[in-house]
């Protein structure tokens, strides 16, 4: 048993991400090689490499591979298939839009955004939004793989696997990169951060997001949104968080003003810690809430802040 | 151009589904169904394409039971031209899908091929990317804004951290993403002219494809549950409480 998995990064660094899905190919037994594609990634590799349980880093350093194209990348991973049991990629927008075209190319199934794997041919993962968890067993010979890196916890650094380069596919050259809009903010990603607070359509505005941030600001928090808050037009459609956005699990998740419709809850109810600020005491974010503090969020959060500041945040 | 949108027929999705006793799946008897929202939307972007001109026939295909006719008849309102459903009980893994898809691109030869990024129901967000690989077509995954440039598409896609656009040929797999538009309801004179819309009536087999699943689905079961905590008075109680109860800040 080998598995592959494919490293997340920005050619710059090596998200911790690629870590947790080297937790979960390790579970399936036997050796795990990374694979680094993109262009100018050296050290990328030599990340991947200090990663403990890793063997093998395979680097394919080529423009093509530069911003994660599904076709060249897809064209590269199903050359290396041969040898490799199963592949892995985090199910993240670049691991979603990949791995299905090597599964078709490789005409086996594709298993989606397991959160646990119960043996090498079975796995758990939630469907309709988590309010079920199925469990599934593949016949096929080779598993494709995308892993929700919430539920597994990342390997240790502590290794030093050998870094092999490879040859790059020839580009199919049918899709080309023109540019990319990237958020720009001082906080954590809201898929990496310890501490998110979040805003609803409660808000009432964008602007009002501003006092979330001063919050965030005191935590090292990162901030997100409701669909509905989304929806309304207050923050960019990135902040999302829920079935349809991101899927996060913080130590600590503060829901300022959303109410918790099943779509948000999917989101973020595998958040250790879940605190709902909401002055509608029925609303359903407070049957999840390990606090709930029933109140005008536009009092409750000013508060909020002074207090943090009090113990020295 | 003929563009082909995938529809697919699902609990509603302001329905929580239900897990049934037995742990064999999920409970489907008397559930309000509806088209994938991710589809509707698919639906929307090619009849604004259409009435943009850049589109000339729109066919909506549904691979699934019977009812699923419904769903196509749906669309057929919205404003899609003709229908083709693919009759089967069984449930359907993606990678056949995609495989039936690709028979029917090959009969119809459509340069744009449009399904919702996932279905709501299994969550696998595969199909798309699937049958862009079996034809090798690009594809634009995750689209929020689509735009036609000199025989190619410019195609804005949703990604972590932002939006990234990339230029494909045609050709092409295009899956749509919450953000591209906001679909129109069907007016009363359009669902009744929907039913004079032709629907083509087919088989998996019609089109040689083997829908055995790949995946055996042991159990499904309820997600566990989390307990209501307790409600705090004050924000200072609540900051005391996550510091000295719960230790998060």
């Amino acid at each position: 048993m080998t598995s592959l998995v494919l490293a997340d990064h920005d050619n710059t660094s090596l998200k911790d991400t690629t870590n947790k899905v080297v937790t979960a190919a390790g579970a399936l037994g036997g050796d795990v090689h990374v694979l680094v594609a993109g262009a100018g990634c050296g050290g990328v590799a030599e990340a991947a490499a200090k990663i403990s349980g890793v063997t093998k880093v395979l680097l394919a350093d080529a423009p093509q591979y530069a911003h994660q194209l599904a076709e060249p990348l897809a064209a590269l991973m199903v050359s290396l298939a041969e040898p490799y049991d199963a592949m892995l990629a985090v199910a993240n927008t670049a691991g979603k839009n990949v791995m299905p075209r090597i599964a078709a190319l490789l005409d086996v199934a594709q298993i989606s955004d397991i959160t646990s794997v119960e043996s090498p041919d079975t796995f758990t993962r939630p469907i309709y939004a988590g309010n079920a968890m199925q469990t599934v067993q593949s016949a096929d010979s080779k598993k494709i793989i995308t892993v929700r890196t919430t539920t597994f916890k990342a390997a240790d650094d502590g290794g030093s696997a050998s870094i092999e380069p490879i040859t790059a596919t020839d580009d199919p050259s049918v899709s080309r990169f023109e540019g990319e809009e990237l958020s720009k903010s001082d906080r954590p990603e809201l898929t990496a951060a310890k501490i998110i607070i979040s805003g609803g359509r409660g808000m009432q505005s964008g602007e009002n997001f501003a006092i979330l941030e001063k919050v965030a600001d005191k935590l090292g928090a990162a901030v997100g949104a409701s669909r509905a808050a989304v929806d309304a037009g207050f923050v960019p459609n990135d902040y999302q968080v829920g079935q349809t956005g991101k899927v996060v699990a913080p130590d600590l998740y503060i829901a300022v003003g959303i109410s918790g419709a099943i779509q948000h809850l999917a989101g973020m109810k595998d958040s250790k810690v879940i605190v709902a600020i909401n002055k509608d005491e029925e609303a359903p974010i407070f049957q999840v809430a390990d606090y709930g503090l029933v109140q005008d969020l536009f009092k409750a959060i000013p508060e909020l802040e002074e207090e943090l500041g009090k113990i020295g945040l | 151009m003929k563009v082909i949108v995938p529809v697919k027929r699902v609990i509603d999705y302001n329905v929580k589904a239900r897990v049934k006793p037995d742990q064999s799946g999920v409970d489907l008897a008397n559930v309000k169904m509806s088209m994938n929202p991710f589809d509707e939307i698919a639906i929307e972007e090619a009849i604004r394409m259409k009435e943009a001109g850049h589109v000339r026939e729109i066919i909506a295909v549904s691979i699934g039971p019977q009812q699923a006719q419904e769903t196509i008849r749906t669309a057929l309102a919205m404003g899609a031209d003709r229908g083709i459903l693919v009759k089967t009980d069984e449930a359907v893994e993606p990678l056949a899908v995609a495989k039936i898809l690709k028979a029917i691109v090959e009969e119809e030869k459509p340069e744009l091929v449009m399904p919702g990024k996932q279905a709501i129901d299994d969550d696998c967000n595969q199909t798309g990317q699937m049958l862009a690989a079996l034809l090798n077509w690009p594809q634009g995954t995750f689209a929020s804004q689509i735009k036609f440039a000199d025989g190619k598409l410019d195609v804005t896609r949703e990604i972590d951290g932002g939006l990234q656009t990339i230029e494909i040929n045609l050709p092409a797999v295009v899956t749509t993403d919450l953000r591209l538009n906001e679909p129109r309801y069907a007016s009363l004179p359009n669902i009744m002219k929907a039913k004079k819309k032709p629907i083509d009536m087919k088989t998996p087999e019609d089109y040689g494809v083997d829908i055995t699943p790949r995946l055996k689905v042991l159990k499904v079961m309820e997600p566990p549950k989390r307990e209501a905590g307790i409600k705090v008075e004050s924000a200072a109680e609540l900051v005391h409480k996550l510091r000295e109860e719960a230790g998060v800040i």
